[in-house]
C-alpha cells in the first residue's frame, strides 16, 4: 500500500540498521516523544534490533496518559448526568479514574459515545437540541486545530447545547520539564511527527540550541524511526544538535499556518497539570475568554472533587523515561490492560499498554533481534 | 492483586465496571473468554459441555457423528456491504459447524424483532436467509417469531441453530494442533468488520470494500478431501479476528504459534481503515474465511484444493505450530524482529490521533 509498504521494508531496515552499528561508537541514550513512535517501536521490536549501547526511552507523548486525573473525574461528573449525552475519542473511555472509567458508567446507563472527529459531537449537537453534547477535547497540538475548528463551527451554527472539556497539552514544555529534570538521562530526541505537521519545528530549534541537544522530526513507520534514529545517533556522534526533520513528506519548518491561526483564535496557553508527572508552567491550552460559552467546566458545576492516584502506579516515572514497564511491580501482575491502574496500560500509544500487547514480561529476557543476525 | 476491599469507600483503586456486563464481554477477546469461562459454564454444573469449547459441539447418533451449534446475530447495521443479519445468521451457524468437519442438514431461525420495525427492511432480511441458505444447500426446517416493545431491541435480531453431519473419518479440533503443523488462512482479513465498522459510525470511507460474509462448508469439504485426518484444527476467525482464533488454537493445544507478518493477506482498504483507527487487523472481525492447522506433508495438498474453490482462491501459508512456548502466538515482524500477537481485551477502541 502506498506510504505505508514502502516504510516497512525488510531490506531497507537492514540497510538503516547496518548504517547505524557503522555509525554508532559509543553508547547513546535517545527518547521518542510520542506515543504513536512508541506503539510502533514496541510493536515492530525496533528497540531490540538497535546495536547495543543504542537506548530508547519512551516519552511522555501519550495524549490518554498525560490527561490529568481531575479532568477525568470532571468528564465522569458531567457524562453522568442525565442531561448530557458525553462524546470522546475511543481510548479515553477505558482510562480509569479515581473511582470508575466511562464505558462503565456507560454500562450503568450514561450516554456515553465514541466519535471519530469533534465535528460529529456538533452535528450531534445539532440534531439533539434537547440534550447538552460535551466533547472531551485532549491530545496534543495535533487534535487542537480540529477541536478548535469544532468550537468555531458550532459558533456559526449558535448552538447553545455544545460544549468542550478541555485538557490540551503542548509538547515543547514536556520536554524541557524533562531536559530540566535531574535525572535526565536523554541526549537526543525524536520529535513527534504528527505535532509538528501542524506547529512546524521552528520553536525546538532554542530548545535544541539551550540544551545542546539533537531534536530530529520524525515520523510514524518501522523506517521513519530508524532513519530519526540514525540522524539522531549521527548528530550525537559528531558532536552536533540542531533540529532536523526525517518526516519530510509531511512537515515542513513553519508548519500548518492554518491550523495555528485556529488553535490561537479558540485557546490560549495556560499552566496545566500532566498526569503522573505533575503541574508545567505554560504548557497546556485552554479555551480563550472569549469562547467561555463553550467550557463544559464552566457550564456544569459539578462540586468538588478529590481525585486519588493508585498508590502503585508509577505512571510518573513512565512518563519521564526514569522507568521501563518491567521496573514496575505491578505491570502484569495487578496491572494489566484488562484492569489498569493507571493511564499507560490503556491506550495503545502508552508505553505499558505497548509492553504488555507485545508480551514484554517483567521475567522475561528479550526476545532479542534474532531475526537479523 | 493488591488486597483492596472494593466496597470501602475511599478505595483508590480505580474499580472499573465488575457488576455490570459491558460491551466488551460481547467482543469475542478476553472479557469474553472470562464471561463464559468464569460465570456462564460454571453455570451449568454437570451439564456442562466436556473438555475445550469448540465453535461447533459433535456427538454421536447410532454411528453417525452429528455437530450442533447455535448463535445469535445483532450485527448494527442490518444492512452492508457484501450482506445483511439474514445471510450472516446463516453464514455464521453453516461455518460453526464446517469448523467441525460437519456439512449442515438443516437449520431453524428466530428472529426477535423491534415494534415499529419496517415491513420492507423484515421481507428483505428474510428473503436473504432463504436465498443464503438456498445457496448454502440447507433447509431451515423451523423458526420462531417474536415481536418486542420499541426500545426493547436494535431493529432486529436473529438467532439461528444449525445441525450437520461430520464428514466420515474427521475430527478437527481447536485441541489437535500439533507442533510442526502448518498454518494456512483460506482469504483475506478484516474486511467484514472494516465494512460494518465504517457503516455503522458513518465514517464515509470511500472504499470499494465488502463483508466477506460466505458459507465455508464446501471449502472444508474440499480440504478433508485433500488433506483427510491431517487437517487438524479449522476456526473461522469471527469476532476477536484471527488473533483470537490462533490463541484458542494455540492455548486447547498447547503449542506455540509464529506467523509471519507479511504473509497476512490484508486489503489496502481494510489496511488504510485500521490505520486510520488505530485497529489492528490481525483482531478484526470476519465471517467469510477460516484458518487451518494442517500437517505438514499434506500443507501443499490442502493448500492447493483450498486454492481450486473461490472461498479459498486467494489461501496462504501464514506460519507454523511449534513446541516453543506453548499457548503464546508470535508475529514476525515486517522488520524482522518479533512480537507477541494477543487477544483483544474488550472492545477495539479507535485511538485519538
Amino acid at each position: 500500500m502506498k506510504y505505508l509498504d514502502e516504510y516497512r521494508d525488510p531490506d531497507l531496515a537492514r540497510v538503516l540498521l547496518n548504517e547505524l552499528r557503522t555509525v554508532a561508537t559509543r553508547p547513546w541514550t535517545l527518547m521518542e516523544v510520542c506515543g504513536g513512535q512508541t506503539h510502533t517501536i514496541v510493536r515492530q521490536g525496533i528497540d531490540e534490533l538497535l546495536p547495543a549501547g543504542i537506548r530508547m526511552i519512551h516519552g511522555p507523548g501519550c495524549p490518554v496518559c498525560v490527561t490529568p486525573l481531575e479532568t477525568l473525574d470532571r468528564a465522569m461528573a458531567i457524562a453522568a448526568r442525565p442531561d448530557t449525552i458525553f462524546t470522546s475519542f475511543g481510548d479515553m473511555l477505558r482510562v480509569p479514574g479515581s473511582e470508575t472509567d466511562l464505558l462503565s458508567l456507560k454500562a450503568r446507563g450514561a450516554d456515553v459515545r465514541v466519535v471519530y472527529s469533534p465535528m460529529d459531537a456538533v452535528l450531534l449537537a445539532q440534531q439533539r437540541p434537547d440534550r447538552q453534547v460535551v466533547f472531551l477535547a485532549v491530545g496534543f497540538e495535533t487534535t487542537a486545530p480540529a477541536n478548535a475548528m469544532a468550537v468555531l463551527h458550532a459558533e456559526a451554527l449558535g448552538l447553545s447545547n455544545f460544549s468542550v472539556l478541555v485538557s490540551h497539552v503542548l509538547v515543547p514544555p514536556g520536554m524541557t520539564a524533562i531536559l530540566e529534570s535531574a535525572a535526565c538521562e536523554v541526549q537526543a530526541f525524536l520529535a513527534a511527527g504528527h505535532v509538528c505537521t501542524v506547529m512546524g519545528w521552528t520553536e525546538y530549534e532554542p530548545l535544541a540550541a539551550a540544551y545542546h541537544v539533537p531534536i530530529v522530526v520524525t515520523g510514524f513507520e518501522p523506517l521513519d524511526l530508524l532513519e530519526g534514529i540514525l540522524m539522531a545517533v549521527r548528530q550525537l556522534e559528531e558532536g552536533r544538535s540542531v533540529v532536523e526533520n526525517q518526516y519530510v513528506r509531511a512537515v515542513h519548518r513553519t508548519g500548518n499556518a492554518a491550523a495555528q491561526e485556529a488553535i490561537r483564535r479558540v485557546f490560549r496557553v495556560t499552566d496545566r497539570a500532566w498526569r503522573g508527572i505533575g503541574t508545567i508552567g505554560a504548557s497546556g491550552l485552554s479555551l480563550a475568554g472569549e469562547y467561555a460559552a463553550f467550557d463544559a467546566e464552566i457550564r456544569f458545576d459539578v462540586g468538588r472533587l478529590s481525585t486519588v492516584e493508585h498508590p502503585d502506579c508509577i505512571a510518573g516515572e513512565i512518563l519521564t523515561g526514569a522507568k521501563v514497564p518491567t521496573d514496575c511491580a505491578a505491570y502484569g501482575a495487578a496491572c494489566t490492560p484488562r484492569s489498569p491502574l493507571g493511564a499507560p496500560m490503556v491506550s495503545s500509544e502508552g508505553t505499558c499498554a505497548a509492553y504488555f500487547n507485545a508480551g514484554r514480561l517483567r521475567t522475561n529476557v528479550p526476545m532479542a533481534g534474532e531475526a537479523l543476525r | 492483586m493488591t488486597a483492596l476491599d472494593p466496597s470501602a469507600g475511599t478505595c483508590p483503586m480505580p474499580l472499573g465496571e465488575t457488576e455490570r456486563v459491558l460491551l466488551g464481554h460481547g467482543s469475542g477477546g478476553q472479557l469474553s473468554a472470562e464471561l463464559i469461562g468464569d460465570l456462564l459454564v460454571p453455570a451449568l454444573g454437570r451439564a456442562a459441555p466436556p473438555g475445550p469449547l469448540e465453535d461447533a459441539a459433535v456427538f454421536t447418533v447410532g454411528d453417525t457423528d452429528l455437530a450442533i451449534s447455535t448463535d445469535a446475530y445483532v450485527v448494527s447495521p442490518i444492512f452492508f456491504a457484501g450482506g445483511d443479519i439474514g445471510s450472516l445468521a446463516v453464514h455464521g451457524t453453516v461455518n460453526d459447524l464446517a469448523m467441525r468437519a460437519a456439512m449442515p442438514l438443516a437449520l431453524t431461525v428466530a428472529y426477535v424483532i423491534e415494534e415499529g420495525f419496517a415491513l420492507a427492511d423484515l421481507r428483505r432480511i428474510a428473503a436473504s436467509v432463504g436465498a443464503a441458505a438456498c445457496a448454502a444447500g440447507v433447509a431451515v426446517v423451523t423458526a420462531d417469531t417474536k415481536v418486542v416493545g420499541r426500545g426493547a431491541a436494535d431493529g432486529i435480531f436473529v438467532v439461528s441453530t444449525g445441525v450437520g453431519r461430520r464428514l466420515p473419518g474427521t475430527a478437527p479440533s481447536a485441541a489437535a494442533a500439533a507442533p510442526g503443523d502448518v498454518v494456512l488462512l483460506s482469504g483475506p482479513i478484516g474486511c467484514h468488520g472494516t465494512t460494518v465498522l465504517s457503516a455503522r459510525e458513518g465514517l464515509g470511507f470511500d472504499t470499494d470494500i465488502a463483508s466477506d460474509t460466505q458459507p465455508l462448508h464446501r471449502l472444508v469439504e474440499a480440504m478433508v478431501a485433500a488433506g483427510g485426518t491431517a487437517v487438524h484444527s479449522l476456526r473461522d476467525p469471527t469476532r476477536g479476528g484471527l488473533a483470537s482464533a490462533l490463541n484458542e488454537i494455540a492455548r486447547d493445544s498447547h503449542v506455540g504459534v509464529e506467523v509471519q507478518e507479511r504473509a497476512l493477506p490484508v486489503p489496502a482498504a481494510v489496511q488504510a481503515a485500521c490505520e486510520l483507527l488505530g485497529l489492528d487487523p490481525a483482531q478484526v472481525a470476519n465471517e467469510g474465511c477460516l484458518v487451518a492447522f494442517v500437517a505438514p506433508d499434506r500443507a501443499d495438498a490442502v493448500l492447493a484444493a483450498m486454492r481450486s474453490r473461490p472461498e479459498g482462491r486467494h489461501a496462504v501459508r501464514i506460519g507454523t505450530a511449534t513446541d516453543k512456548d506453548p499457548g503464546r502466538v508470535v508475529v514476525l515482524t515486517a522488520v524482522g524482529s518479533r512480537r507477541v500477537l494477543d487477544m483483544l481485551v474488550g472492545e477495539q477502541l479507535p485511538r485519538i490521533c
